[in-house]
């Protein structure tokens, strides 16, 4: 966890613009993640984790996203300042990245091979041959008996958790230094979500590459990761190691996650949720963008925005219930 | 074997063994292939289409005749053993010129297809994938074009240069693109939003390739269908300007100009044979064309492609 920095985003912010408005979706966002390291980022649909990661491959959708502000550092160089054609050597290169969806995300005309092959000889110098040969031996990685006749076979004649597996051995195949999964295991059966996440941490361990893991299922994060970023509204609310998010959460969005996992010990008649939705971009309320549903919020949450604060040296939480000076008068804010 | 059989064929999933799942492996073109061949009509299309296009490509060994020799004594001379469908007006063989007349015809029918195609979804392409202004610009210049009453420009730029079929390949592209680059488009428009298209933008990969080498292929079986009902809708046009007498100047044949070549009181009533195999062929080949985009259609329709 102190080995080097691969990536270091500094107060990212990612707008969409309609007629003369900005909406942001990505607002003030920092984190950074270490070699070999997995790291997690939860929230509910809508908090922005997934822009986050599209704006680190620069693929924010246009004409209407733009990336406003910020610095994302990848190994000293700052991404928003490359050309768009040194993007390009990124992209499933240096970063790459795997989807939500297995059954949309493999093109359905050409065969797995084709595709493998394809992304190989770009980034690499390589034949056809030599990538081919590399292609058997990563679907083997991932656990292919059969690697050779997979090379050969269309998308559709495998189920969702082959393909997801395809494609994770393209996005690591060039060897990449950071694997972005974003809800890996979202559309896939229980039984198959296991094998995928085990694969994962594998390869992770393997390939000494860092993960960011875009979830909102945090049976997944406490699975994986070991350090947790909690967004909402765009923003990130809480960082912290696993351990001590899951024993000690100090913002109450947080908290209001944990609660609503189903609880294995006792009788619940009801899951604990979060009253109301994620606001929208255009919709966000004055102060702090939790204020309508957080059970804390006090006078100074409906005028001022609280900022992302250092609690101590591994965990950051932004809210004004641990800033010092503000909430002192000894409020006991987690229930029991 | 009928439609559900198949498609339950395609959707079973990969038995355990290698050896089973490499003997029955079907590629999409397979499928496709076994859903035209079901389509009788589509099937009898093509079939007259090879016949019509072997004979034009072998006419100068089945033809009996010189196309162009003419022969005073034998002029409108009914069918006989010398001149199987009668002679002209010139007396020229009538069944040698419809060899020859189905070579210029379908070379016509089938460049002007292949340049308006080319254009079609070059400009389909770029428009639907990057959108925004591209698009907007590319749409217009589309709108102004479908605007144009195409029959009189066609006519004007024709007569004002020499009818020559190069010249006429080249109009029929310019002015017939844009229902191809339309298709593309909306094709385009629903296809880039597809993941595999950003997995692919996440592999870093060129645009130029991801648009047609990823998006394209997805988007080519209408663009095929269209590309068949467009040889027979440019053999049409063909003929018509050459029944305008703007078409291909003779003694160069093309069915429309042994029709046009025929337009006289006494030739309808005297020699009917005249007339009618020109237009007969032309018939034929265009009603093929149409079963064969038909079944085309129906054999890369989507929900099969998807399977």
């Amino acid at each position: 966890m102190n080995g080097e920095t691969v990536i270091d985003i500094r107060h990212l912010k990612t707008s969409f613009f309609s007629k003369k408005t900005e909406l942001p979706v990505v607002d003030d966002v920092s984190f950074s993640v270490h070699k070999g390291e997995t790291l997690a980022i939860v929230g509910e649909s809508g908090s922005g984790k997934s822009m986050t990661a599209l704006s680190i491959m620069r693929l924010v959708p246009t004409p209407n996203g733009e990336i406003v502000d910020g610095e994302i550092y990848f190994n000293d160089r700052d991404l928003l300042k490359q050309k768009e054609k040194e993007m390009f050597k990124v992209r499933g290169n240096e970063i790459s990245m795997i989807f939500q969806e297995p059954m949309t995300s493999l093109n359905p005309v050409y065969t797995i091979g084709d595709q493998i092959r394809e992304q190989l000889t770009y980034h690499q110098d390589i034949t056809r041959r030599e990538a081919h040969q590399i292609g058997i031996e990563m679907l083997q990685t991932v656990g292919f008996s059969r690697a050779k006749e997979i090379m050969g076979e269309y998308p559709h004649r495998l189920s969702g958790g082959m393909r997801q597996r395809v494609m994770i051995a393209m996005a690591l195949s060039n060897n990449p230094q950071l694997l972005i999964a974003d809800e890996p295991t979202t559309a896939l059966d229980v039984t198959v979500q296991a094998q995928i996440l085990e694969l994962m941490q594998k390869l992770s361990k393997e390939y000494d590459s860092a993960i960011i893991l875009i979830t909102h299922d945090l049976g997944v994060v406490a699975e994986l990761a070991e350090r947790v970023v909690v967004m909402y509204g765009g923003q990130v609310v809480e960082e912290a190691p696993i351990d001590e998010l899951f024993d000690d959460p100090l913002h109450p969005y947080s908290e209001g996650l944990l609660n609503s996992i189903p609880k294995i010990e006792g009788t619940q008649d009801r899951l604990d949720s979060i009253p109301g939705t994620v606001p929208t971009p255009d919709n966000l309320p004055v102060g702090c963008n939790f204020v309508t549903r957080c059970p804390y919020a006090m006078e100074l949450c409906q005028q001022e925005e609280p900022r992302l604060m250092d609690k101590d040296s591994s965990r950051k939480v932004r809210c004004f219930l641990h800033e010092e000076g503000i909430a002192t008068d000894g409020q006991q804010h987690r229930s029991s | 074997m009928n439609t559900n059989e198949m498609k339950q064929k395609a959707k079973s999933p990969p038995p355990a063994s290698g050896a089973e799942t490499l003997s029955e492996h079907e590629s999409m073109f397979r499928i496709i292939t076994k859903k035209f061949f079901q389509n009788k009509l589509a099937v009898l299309g093509l079939i007259i289409l090879l016949v019509i296009i072997s004979s034009a490509v072998l006419a100068p060994w089945l033809a009996t005749h010189d196309p162009n020799a003419q022969s005073l004594t034998d002029r409108l001379a009914p069918p006989s053993a010398d001149n199987w469908l009668g002679a002209d007006h010139l007396g020229r063989d009538i069944y040698s010129r419809i060899l020859y007349a189905g070579q210029m015809s379908l070379w016509v029918g089938f460049a002007a297809m292949l340049s308006a195609t080319t254009i079609g979804v070059v400009i389909g392409s770029i428009a639907g994938f990057f959108g925004g202004w591209v698009d907007a610009v590319l749409m217009r210049i589309v709108d102004i074009i479908i605007s144009f009453p195409s029959i009189f420009l066609l006519i004007t730029i024709i007569s004002v240069f020499r009818p020559a079929p190069s010249m006429l390949i080249v109009v029929f592209g310019l002015l017939s693109w844009t229902t191809t680059a339309r298709l593309v488009r909306s094709e385009f428009l629903s296809f880039k939003e597809r993941e595999f298209v950003l997995a692919a933008r996440t592999l870093g990969l060129p645009t130029r390739r991801i648009i047609f080498g990823h998006i394209l292929p997805n988007a080519i079986g209408p663009v095929i269908v269209a590309a068949t009902l467009a040889i027979g809708m440019f053999i049409i046009a063909e003929s018509t300007l050459s029944f305008l007498g703007l078409g291909i100047s003779p003694p160069t044949a093309t069915w429309g100009n042994m029709l046009s070549d025929s337009q006289d009181l006494t030739i309808f009533l005297t020699a009917w044979y005249y007339p009618f195999f020109p237009g007969l062929m032309i018939f034929i080949t265009v009603l093929s064309f149409n079963f064969v985009g038909d079944g085309l259609r129906d054999a890369l329709d989507p929900r099969v492609m998807e399977k």
